[in-house]
């Protein structure tokens, strides 16, 4: 009789084998940098673009007044942020309304984003920041940071109401029956059978559209508003030295980073929710 | 008066619908007494289901009407609360909530439709769970649990309101074999303790078991309603018998 022998489990690959690929990508990514900053640097402009952009001195000087600046994009950033995120799902919510009486209402939420969506960001900030404040409405305040800020706040929620939307499109016919069969009303369901899982479904995309947003706040610059660009433009204006953009570049940078990754981290645990109900 | 003893618990009466153009019940008529469990059975697509949700009002439908205890469902005084806290319903991919735990799936509608307090509706649905031998599960989310424990604890969720009638719609369908023996010895146990049911099901085997009185549907029609002991033996209909004779084919009777 022919015996079966179990073949052995596959090989552990030897701590040498492990560290090659390390290796290479390490060696790769340097040669990469070493190249590109030779090319770069062999350009003959590049001792004037050195002393105009990355005068270490100009940074040290124009730094307190561009980090005060982006101090208020981080004001600013949280506070649109939580509007924008109760605004556009009021909008998703009533974009979604089924009920003929509510047509009014359905109809305005898509005029509203239609509207919002077709005029760029830049515009509408420079609209709101200039045209609302010289109407010195009564009760209002006429600061361009106030009204630059609802600009933001109303650009944004156009565009993260769809991304709501599809999430509560993506929760299935199934659960508004469920819950209906349960004799939740409407509202009941939407509260707490689609919305809460529509959340769960974007959060990803959501988290995407804050990252962007933080950004985005430099834009209110163009009005006037004293945040980080226009600091450092204030201070390339009287020394005419660029500098000061860059290290409003790196301080964009440090803020958004650890934000994408929390993004990251995000997508990655949705994902492996994802694949455990599958299982 | 000895009739209204024998007032069904639900008569559905001439009961017609369309999908569209499609009609897919045509004059339905059928009574159910207190306490009885009737099965419908019948090939997809013959309005097994459709039927079902006409009956606590999933589904609107054309003509004829629905009495539950002798009241119109589409009366003016049936609140759909009302009819639905009554008139319970599991569907055949249990349909949880798959971000709330067990314990608030089943706790949702009696303390939001209902009104009962937290604790209380807690502790009613913890009981309700020890019954169906699912108390280790009220802290876990549905995507843990097996798909026979996920419909049992849609079966629990639809009792947990105090129905007196429970609508299932193909319950067992997507359940894998070894699972199916649990979920229905609980719509056993349901049936002992005179639970009014209406069943659509394709385990013909425990369509016979259970129901007191089994209807064979065919394009939106009753054809053939009786005793499963007679449905199933001696069917009368021919469109009954070929339909049972391709569930002895496959295997399934």
């Amino acid at each position: 009789m022919e015996t079966f022998e179990t073949p052995p489990p596959p090989k552990v690959p030897t701590q040498r084998e492990q560290i090659i690929p390390v290796l290479v990508s390490v060696i790769s990514t340097g040669i990469f940098f070493i190249l590109a900053g030779w090319f770069i640097s062999s350009s003959e402009q590049w001792p004037v673009v050195q002393k105009q952009f990355f005068s270490l001195e100009a940074m040290r000087e124009s730094f307190p007044d561009v980090a005060r600046g982006f101090w208020l994009n981080i004001q600013i950033f949280f506070i649109a942020e939580i509007f924008i995120t109760i605004f556009s799902l009021l909008l998703a919510i009533a974009r979604s309304l089924k009920n003929p009486i509510a047509t009014p209402i359905r109809f305005a939420a898509v005029l509203f984003i239609d509207a919002v969506r077709g005029v760029p960001a830049l515009l509408l900030i420079l609209l709101f920041g200039f045209g609302i404040p010289a109407l010195r409405l009564p009760g209002f305040p006429s600061s361009a940071l106030f009204w630059g800020t609802v600009a933001l706040i109303i650009s944004y929620s156009a565009y993260t109401s769809e991304v709501y939307r599809a999430g509560m499109e993506a929760v299935h016919n199934s659960q508004q029956a469920a819950a209906r069969a349960l004799g939740l009303t409407y509202w009941q369901t939407l509260r707490y059978a689609i919305i809460p899982q529509a959340v769960r479904n974007v959060l990803p995309a959501l988290l995407n559209g804050a990252i962007s947003l933080q950004k985005d706040v430099a834009l209110l610059s163009v009005i006037g508003v004293r945040e980080a660009v226009r600091a450092s433009q204030i201070y390339t204006a009287r020394t005419f030295n660029y500098s000061s953009l860059i290290v409003a570049a790196v301080l964009f940078l440090l803020a958004s980073v650890p934000l994408a990754r929390f993004t990251d981290r995000i997508a990655q645990q949705d994902q492996e929710r994802r694949l455990q109900r599958t299982r | 008066m000895t009739t209204s003893l024998q007032k069904p618990k639900i008569s559905i009466q001439k009961l017609t619908k369309y999908f569209g153009t499609k009609l897919v019940l045509h004059s339905v008529d059928l009574d159910v007494q207190p306490h009885e469990v009737v099965c419908l059975i019948g090939a997809s697509g013959s309005g097994k289901s459709t039927l079902l949700r006409c009956i606590n009002r999933l589904f609107p439908f054309d003509y004829g009407r629905i009495l539950l205890d002798g009241e119109d469902i589409e009366g003016e005084e049936m609140e759909d609360n009302e009819l639905r806290q009554r008139v319970g319903i599991v569907f055949q991919s249990y349909n949880l909530f798959p971000h709330m735990t067990v314990l608030d799936n089943i706790t949702l509608a009696p303390r939001k439709v209902h009104g009962i307090s937290r604790p209380e509706a807690e502790q009613q649905a913890r009981e309700l769970l020890e019954k169906f031998d699912m108390q280790e599960q009220a802290e876990s989310y549905p995507d843990r649990l097996s798909g026979g424990q996920q419909q049992r604890v849609a079966i629990v969720r639809a009792m947990a309101t105090n129905p007196d009638v429970l609508l299932l719609d193909e319950v067992t369908a997507a359940l894998d074999p070894e699972l199916i023996g649990g979920v229905l010895n609980i719509i056993r146990d349901l049936k002992n303790k005179g639970m009014t049911m209406v069943i659509v099901t394709h385990e013909m085997g425990f369509a016979q078991d259970v129901a007191d009185r089994v209807c064979f549907l065919d394009q939106g029609r009753i054809v053939e309603e009786g005793d499963p002991k007679q449905l199933f033996t001696k069917p009368k209909h021919e469109r009954t018998q070929q339909f049972l004779q391709r569930i002895i084919e496959a295997g399934r009777l």
